[in-house]
């Protein structure tokens, strides 16, 4: 992720909209593909405006080593990794210490809801490539993984949405971007399951009082409901779309 | 009324979807997923229900091979041990076969080896005998029809469609079978086997089963598959037709 470098912009126009031409409340442009990958046994893709992301999966296949696996449940095993030309400066291809920990999150954000009990000793393996980065990158991975899981057949109990909410220049913005997050004073990404009602990652950098955090919240939510119709719609459309030759 | 169903016949359902609220007897739990008395789809499928037995089933679109009792499997062999044999059967945990069942007496390893039998790569037609979660699945290859595959080509195909090139008592294998006059071993694995008289038929029946994996989920599947299987025939000149 870049730094704060140069000038701090207009967050906030006079007109009350973002930077970008958005409103406070609203995403960026999305899309969202499945199975955009052959040999993965589930994969997809997602865009939030300029962040790119692709996630493939793998299983229920046997754990290797034999000894990671677990004997009453399958091992989710998750790598988040940022493609060296995902950034404005190349990065590294070699996982940072920001990698290993986001890996860490986004696994137990799906954890809850992939049924792992059904495959003992087992392993399911996610992979989540950044492609391009422009904010929001372990929101963005966490929608596309969990479609990649869906796509793979494996039996879940509700598919997992996920958005951020920040504040910039002293007003609740939904869905950051990198300028926003570089230049903001908070930023929330917030991953939730809504059919099941639970919230599976929530994490906060900056300040907000106890008022901007219930409001934050319920905004997340917001974006995360209309998110995850998209993720439903796209797993559907998948099928309806298959023309019948003859 | 013991309960009610919120989806259509053979809807199209995603993971998380309300399928019913109530109480259903439900035919495919590894699917469907109940949280107190309402039942939600745990994965992409078409929903069945029957409202007169109270039963509800979600037979999933995409999928993996989970090993069962008594499936009949086609494995590659992966690697060779002292007394048995590890097979690749696509599902998470590897088959064992043992080389007593395999040959049908014991056999004694300081004298033989077991690559003179089977060795790594060969195909093998199996049942399951065994599996229960805990430990790897028993195959065997006592019984009719099993046993090394020696000629043939194997067509990989995803596990979950399994059930529509098998079809309703077997009705779609038997077209397939009649219409190109091929042989085919179809492993509940995702594997089948092929054995055709020709290049040409061998082409369409390939063909024939990649369409059928594609248009799994559309209804009227069989006469359509008769039809293509028709026209390829005509196409390639093996019958005649009015062009």
């Amino acid at each position: 992720m870049g730094g704060t470098k140069g000038e701090k912009p207009k967050l906030i126009l006079e007109n009350g909209l973002r930077h970008d031409g958005r409103r406070p409340d609203e995403l960026r442009p999305i899309k969202m593909q499945v199975g955009v990958l052959k040999n993965a046994n589930g994969s997809a893709y997602v865009e939030f405006g300029k962040t790119r992301v692709i996630a493939a999966v793998y299983g229920p296949r046997e754990a290797q080593p034999k000894h990671i696996a677990i004997p009453y449940r399958a091992v989710l095993r998750c790598r988040y990794h940022m493609a060296p030309f995902s950034t404005d400066e190349r990065k590294s291809p070699a996982p940072t210490r920001r990698e290993i920990e986001l890996s860490k999150v986004i696994r137990e954000a799906l954890e809850p809801v992939v049924l792992t009990e059904m495959f003992p000793r087992a392993a399911i393996d996610v992979f989540i490539e950044v492609i391009s980065a422009d904010g929001g990158t372990r929101t963005t991975s966490l929608t596309a993984a969990s479609l990649a899981l869906a796509d793979a057949g494996i039996p879940m109990k509700d598919l997992v949405a996920a958005v951020a909410v920040g504040k910039v220049d002293g007003v609740l913005v939904l869905d950051i971007d990198q300028v926003e997050d570089n230049f903001g004073e908070a930023d929330m990404p917030v991953a939730a399951a809504p059919a099941l009602g639970e919230i599976t990652l929530l994490q906060l950098n900056g300040v907000l009082t106890r008022e901007e955090f219930e409001e934050a919240l319920d905004l997340a939510l917001k974006g995360i409901e209309q998110i995850y119709k998209m993720q439903k719609e796209t797993l559907k459309k998948k099928y309806l779309e298959v023309e019948v030759e003859v | 009324m013991p309960g009610t169903v919120k989806v259509g016949q053979r809807e199209l359902v995603a993971p998380g979807d309300l399928i019913a609220e109530g109480d259903f007897k439900v035919l495919s739990p590894s699917t469907i997923y109940k949280v107190g008395k309402k039942y939600y789809s745990a994965v992409v499928g078409l929903v069945q229900y029957d409202e007169s037995n109270n039963t509800l089933k979600i037979i999933p679109l995409e999928g993996y091979y989970y090993p069962q009792p008594e499936d009949i499997v086609v494995g590659v062999i992966r690697s060779v041990g002292l007394t048995s044999w590890e097979v690749d059967i696509r599902a998470p945990f590897p088959g064992i076969l043992y080389a007593s069942d395999f040959l049908g007496r014991p056999i004694n390893p300081a004298r033989e080896e077991l690559t003179d039998y089977l060795d790594v790569g060969d195909v093998i037609v199996a049942k399951i005998e065994v599996f229960d979660r805990t430990r790897d699945p028993l195959l065997s290859t006592k019984g009719k029809g099993l046993g090394k595959v020696t000629k043939g080509a194997i067509v990989e195909i995803n596990p979950a469609k399994v059930p529509r090139v098998i079809g309703k008592k077997g009705s779609m294998q038997s077209t397939l079978e009649n219409e190109t006059g091929c042989k085919l071993v179809v492993g509940r694995n995702g594997r089948i086997v092929i054995d055709c008289p020709n290049r040409d038929l061998k082409d369409i029946l390939v063909l024939a089963i990649r369409k059928i994996e594609r248009e799994a989920h559309i209804p009227g599947l069989t006469d359509r598959i008769k039809e293509f299987i028709a026209k390829e025939k005509v196409r390639r000149g093996l019958i005649g037709g009015r062009n």
